[in-house]
């Protein structure tokens, strides 16, 4: 994992001072709520409906014990005992007072974590696979990469005002689990024949109101021009983008009238003009960065686990969740463990300190002292040995960490909704909840197999509704929450946006509407055929006829 | 209306031309872009310093076969949060323009370091706020992690400092 060095830690030091500064000058009326929202935007902390919100970033998701046990004690001092991962593989805590937030943010910069540009038209936390480091299908670790622009992108003084705010997310496998398609730029590692890796760069994705699919812009990119090659789209962003209407205001309206063809070119002319001459810091920087990053000392492991097997045979319910909260590692004996934060009936991605903790412990134990926040708002322990997977998920158990619903349609992407949000038009927490009750058997689940289901409480579609197999948006209408729903979106490697169905549904009939259409999925599956495939080749009409024949 | 300039307040002695209208005959003078176009050929042939208020929507290419002519260049931050003039400055600089590089409209002490390390090197600050708190806000952050920006004394790039063996990226002379 990387380690900040002193220039690090004195310029999160530096960042928490001036922070402080910004603070008391507001708490004595000196500068208006106005002059310091921005301000205190660009430090991840949000005014919501009941409180203020703090937004910590989480880069590229990953976390050490140490950190872990830090944000649980932030939980418990400064909170309420529990936070809320969140989709961008942060963590907030929703209640927070003004006053207290330098003392959090000294408390953060102890361990090495900071709430820099969590907010604000500015680049954001940059995100990767979950899996990264450990996947099996991985061709590099892409967080070297996800670091190097954590750095580049830290109050850069030219990009802390854009149009509007920026994501970026990194891939290094060809499955693609960090969405990078529908980001603003999206980062995808090639290997070509001769074996060299560059980076596909994809530019103009995007969900919210105006949900699109990214172009590439280059196919393979050397590493070493990465920096100089981001800082010409920046530009031509900054330069060019819309600045009259926030809704029009992100990359990919730019990408989407200019069109791709002039968009790149723009870039391209930008790129040649800049005096780059030579990349050599920026190469030794990532050298040093990936240093940090060096694979685990992992044990020579024969494939098989005879304790792991035993396991399984005396306990079905530890088989079942080994069955789907597993994911492939690259080495024989191991295993990747992914925590679901979605108890039947729960709220998606939150976490009390006393879980907090005991996957601290775990990571600490049996992972390599590492933890890692999905954007599907789970918790992975990446390097685990098959041996150790029992004592684990019996440790989980005594949580109520051990939902074995990893992937299925209980693990539901939610955003908070009206419950916590100051944007929201419709609560998502409680769909959410109704939904994953009304799955809570297992062997249904177990029976519907991979499902993403993603509830957004508005049109910005923070819980990326567009992109889930099965989407639902939560809305106004007259002083009513309804909710319409999509199928067929998806963020992986062939990213596409979901189809609105028809007429929305009451809150109270989203949970029947969404077993009415995986009946239906059951009735025409061929045998194996995910509930995506099976929509991709049939389409949306036998689920309409379905859903409103009788109404 | 004070200027601030090297972390100290300095007056304004350009005289402000507009669209149209006479300009006297001597001193130094500012006109907008539209006119620096239309005028050209009398006002490169002018006694005095010669400069151009350039709006935000401006290509910075525009300007080229004219810098190497022009003293002084003002860029607009018509609010706070429009930040175009930051990239049309830095492109400034590094199209090697070496003269005064002007930040006006809604320039505020928190973005201070930021429009210094773009290239900025004159504010038109106005009077809301005393001279003590542009000064300290000019060196909040003691680093920077990005490359090629300008920098006061006391300010680091990190990468670069990592490094300090390796061939530099861009030679940035300090601003002003």
């Amino acid at each position: 994992m990387y380690r900040y060095d002193e220039f690090d830690h004195q310029f999160v030091r530096d960042r928490t001072n001036q922070f402080r500064n910004q603070a008391d000058r507001r708490l004595k009326g000196e500068l208006t709520e106005e002059e310091f929202r921005p301000l205190r935007l660009m430090n991840g902390l949000y005014l919501q409906l009941h409180a203020y919100m703090l937004r910590v970033a989480i880069p590229y998701g990953t976390l050490s014990s140490r950190q872990m046990r830090q944000l649980a004690f932030i939980a418990d001092k400064w909170d309420k005992g529990y936070g809320h991962f969140t989709t961008r593989q942060n963590i907030q805590y929703n209640w927070i007072k003004l006053e207290d937030t330098a003392d959090i943010l000294d408390a953060l910069a102890e361990v090495e974590m900071h709430a820099i540009q969590t907010s604000g038209n500015c680049i954001r936390n940059v995100t990767t696979d979950h899996w990264a480091g450990a996947a099996a299908d991985e061709i590099a670790d892409p967080r070297p990469v996800g670091e190097l622009l954590r750095q580049w992108s830290s109050l850069h003084p030219e990009f802390s005002y854009l149009p509007r705010k920026f994501k970026i997310a990194v891939t290094g496998a060809p499955n693609d689990r960090a969405a990078v398609k529908v980001h603003d730029i999206g980062l995808r590692l090639h290997k070509n024949a001769e074996g060299a890796v560059g980076w596909e760069v994809i530019v103009g994705g995007g969900l919210g109101r105006t949900p699109m699919v990214g172009v590439t812009v280059r196919d393979f990119l050397p590493e070493h021009e990465l920096i100089g090659y981001l800082e010409a789209i920046m530009r031509v962003y900054n330069l060019y983008g819309r600045r009259d209407n926030k809704y029009k205001a992100r990359i990919k309206i730019l990408v989407h009238e200019l069109g791709a063809e002039k968009f790149k070119s723009e870039v391209e002319a930008e790129y040649a003009r800049r005096p780059h001459a030579s990349t050599e810091v920026e190469e030794r920087e990532l050298k040093r960065i990936a240093a940090y990053f060096a694979a685990p000392q992992l044990e020579k492991l024969p494939r098989w686990s005879a304790a792991f097997e035993e396991a399984k045979l005396k306990s079905p319910d530890f088989a079942r969740w080994a069955k789907n909260n597993l994911g492939p590692h690259h080495a024989d004996g191991y295993a990747i463990v992914n925590i679901s934060l979605k108890p039947d009936g729960g709220i998606p991605g939150d976490a009390t300190s006393d879980q907090m903790r005991v996957m601290a412990d775990l990571a600490e134990r049996y992972s390599f002292d590492e933890l890692r926040v999905s954007h599907a708002q789970n918790i992975v322990l990446p390097h685990v040995k098959k041996d150790d997977l029992f004592a684990i998920w019996q440790a989980l158990q005594g949580a109520d960490l051990a939902a074995a619903n990893y992937g299925l349609a209980g693990d539901i992407i939610a955003c908070p909704g009206l419950d916590y949000c100051a944007l929201a038009t419709a609560r998502s927490i409680p769909i959410s909840q109704s939904i994953s009750r009304k799955f809570a058997n297992s062997a249904r689940q177990d029976e519907i197999g991979k499902l993403k289901i993603n509830i957004s409480g508005c049109i910005n579609a923070c819980g990326h509704h567009h992109v889930g197999h099965i989407g639902i948006l939560g809305l106004d209408k007259k002083g009513e929450e309804y909710y319409q729903i999509t199928l067929g979106g998806s963020s992986a490697e062939n990213a596409s946006i979901g189809t609105i169905l028809g007429p929305g549904f009451a809150g109270h009939e989203v949970a029947d509407a969404i077993e009415t259409i995986l009946d239906t999925y059951l009735k025409l599956r061929e045998p194996d055929e995910e509930f995506l495939a099976a929509y991709r080749r049939v389409g949306p009409k036998p689920f309409k006829e379905a859903l409103y024949a009788t109404a | 209306m004070p200027l601030l300039k090297n972390n100290t307040l300095i007056s304004d002695t350009w005289i402000h031309a507009g669209v149209d209208g006479e300009l006297p005959n001597a001193g130094d003078v500012i006109v907008p872009f539209v006119r620096l176009l239309k005028e050209w050929e009398s006002l490169s042939q002018r006694d005095g310093k010669l400069g151009v208020e350039l709006g935000n929507v401006d290509r910075a290419e525009a300007l080229s076969m004219f810098l190497p002519r022009l003293s002084a260049v003002i860029l607009p931050f018509p609010a706070f949060n429009d930040g175009r003039a930051y990239s049309i400055a830095r492109q400034l600089r590094e199209m090697g323009y070496r003269g005064e590089l002007r930040a006006t409209g809604n320039v505020l002490p928190d973005q201070l370091q930021l429009m210094l390390q773009v290239g900025f090197d004159t504010f038109d600050i106005g009077e809301r706020f005393p001279l003590s708190t542009w000064q300290q806000a000019s060196k909040q952050m003691s680093l920077a992690y990005q490359r090629g920006l300008f920098r006061r004394g006391s300010e680091a790039e990190i990468w670069t400092e990592r490094h300090t063996d390796a061939e530099p990226w861009l030679e940035q002379p300090h601003a002003g």
